[in-house]
């Protein structure tokens, strides 16, 4: 599998380390003593059979964290942004 | 048709007969439009469960839907390792079951599933590796489970083939046995809990994938398959790789990711190792089948995946790893590599539990090791569809444990579902 990196391009992702699902979302405060928000932010997952919305980090290469868009089925890489992109500004 | 018994009388009859009389094992039915009970998935997991509803329970109608053929998933894939050597209680007292079930599993089926009680060697590279160790056999044998604490002389004369040495990149101080543990015969354990359940009277359906489940007032009461509409009166999901899939159609979200598992075998020599060698620390174990072939598996490829198909990189960390551990075998040539589609939940262990779906029961999240199970597996869940409520020994594997902070982290690796 190739994982396109924003700032070195295609690369083998052996250079990477996976940092899971990248739409789950910390509780905010006015959630933080809820049980159920805890719950699934750290146990429940989408885990989609196609596209996923996943963070990388390009561990033997820029050190850069960046966001995903993989198919978990086909392996093909749809859009790959840097981690401080919002998810409205993916690109190609 | 009146199934043969698998006897020696048999066996030279049929010789003598040119094996023109021998029964086919399991018939091929066509769905019919209700079951009492409809277990989705045809691995050993799904056909034990129907054959311990059948035996156990007396609940007869019942249908194994398969969407492919019979073991052709994880049954068919993994590494056919048994053993039953946990630390927490709950874990060591459910897989004991197995163990127990095991020993007598090919009587039980009337076919022989090759259980092999060769041993199961955890190797210990460090002092401290050697304590948990200890401590994790005291555990053990306070559970009821056999383990025996060996010093690096005891691992040598059990497996001389291990690089020993203090050149070695990982150093052997000892290691953890469980003598009952082994190998069986994965094909042959799906071949023969569905014959013995068909003999009951439970209807096998191969090729039926189903497609979406259909739920009145809170309940589920039929499937959708690619061969009809079939109405159940309770459902059971018993699948690998897809139970978030399934688990979808009635709206469940579940706590878990599906990961990719690569195993692989050499060419086959002659024995040259008999028992089932597992090291942490090397990233891999290696055991040798009765074919002869030395089969070998590892870590995940660590990323969400449903192919069933991994990177070279980790078929090359597993078999160096495998290499360091035993240097003869580096003339070995791979026969064949493969990956299975697992379901890590978020503590390592699996779920078989009711849901919050009215007669809608899960058995899934199986992680890395599930074929171990398979026996005690269907005995349980089978208990827990036939009584609407657990069994004793799967008590604690149910769908609510995470959110009560109940979770059973064998490894104490915290929710993250590819460190386990």
């Amino acid at each position: 599998m190739q994982i396109i990196c924003p700032w070195c391009g295609e690369r083998s992702y052996e250079e990477f380390r996976y940092g899971g699902d990248a739409t789950v979302v910390r509780p905010t405060a006015s959630e933080a003593a809820d049980d159920d928000a805890w719950h699934e932010y750290i146990f429940v997952r989408d885990n989609p059979y196609g596209p996923h919305e996943e963070w990388w980090y390009h561990a033997y290469g820029c050190h850069q964290w960046f966001r995903v868009r993989r198919d978990t089925v086909t392996y093909e890489i749809l859009s790959t942004v840097p981690a401080n992109h919002r998810s409205g500004d993916r690109q190609a | 048709m009146v199934q043969n018994t698998y006897s020696l009388f048999n066996l030279a009859y049929n010789a003598i007969h040119r094996h023109r009389h021998w029964s086919t094992a399991w018939r091929k039915p066509e769905p019919a439009s209700a079951y009492d009970v409809v277990i989705i998935g045809g691995g050993g997991h799904g056909l034990a469960t129907a054959y311990y509803l059948a035996k156990n329970h007396g609940i007869t109608n019942v249908a194994v839907l398969e969407k492919g053929w019979l073991g052709g998933g994880n049954t068919g894939r993994n590494t056919t390792i048994v053993r039953s050597n946990y630390y927490l209680a709950a874990n060591a007292r459910f897989y004991e079951l197995s163990m127990q079930l095991w020993e007598t599993l090919s009587q039980d089926l009337n076919f022989n599933v090759m259980y092999s009680p060769r041993g199961v060697l955890n190797l210990a590279h460090t002092p401290g590796q050697l304590g948990a160790f200890a401590s994790r056999g005291n555990a053990m044998r306070l559970n009821g489970v056999d383990a025996e604490l060996l010093d690096r002389e005891q691992v040598a004369q059990r497996v001389p083939q291990l690089d020993i040495s203090d050149q070695a990149r990982f150093p052997i101080w000892g290691g953890l046995l469980q003598p009952r543990g082994g190998i069986a015969r994965h094909d042959a354990v799906a071949w023969g809990y569905a014959r013995a359940a068909d003999a009951l009277g439970v209807d096998i359906i191969e090729n039926c994938e189903v497609t979406s489940m259909q739920r009145e007032n809170g309940r589920v009461t039929a499937v959708e398959t690619t061969r009809g509409r079939i109405q159940a009166n309770r459902v059971g999901v018993v699948v690998a790789g897809h139970a978030g899939t399934v688990a979808g159609m009635a709206d469940l979200r579940l706590p878990l990711e599906s990961h990719i598992l690569q195993a692989m075998v050499t060419e086959p020599v002659k024995p040259v190792l008999n028992t089932v060698v597992t090291s942490g620390a090397a990233h891999c174990y290696v055991n040798q089948s009765d074919k002869g072939e030395l089969v070998m598996g590892g870590d995940l490829d660590g990323y969400n995946a449903y192919a069933r198909r991994g990177s070279p990189a980790v078929v090359q960390d597993v078999v160096s790893s495998a290499l360091s551990l035993f240097p003869d075998f580096s003339r070995l040539r791979l026969m064949r590599t493969w990956g299975g589609t697992v379901d890590m939940s978020m503590d390592g262990s699996p779920i078989i539990s009711k849901t919050p779906v009215d007669n809608l029961y899960l058995n899934v999240g199986w992680c890395y090791g599930g074929f171990k199970a398979t026996p005690g597996s269907g005995w349980v869940f089978a208990h827990t569809i036939a009584n609407d409520e657990p069994h004793p020994l799967n008590a604690a594997f149910r769908l609510d444990r995470f959110r009560e902070g109940r979770a059973l982290d064998e490894n104490g690796a915290g929710p993250v579902p590819a460190a386990h």
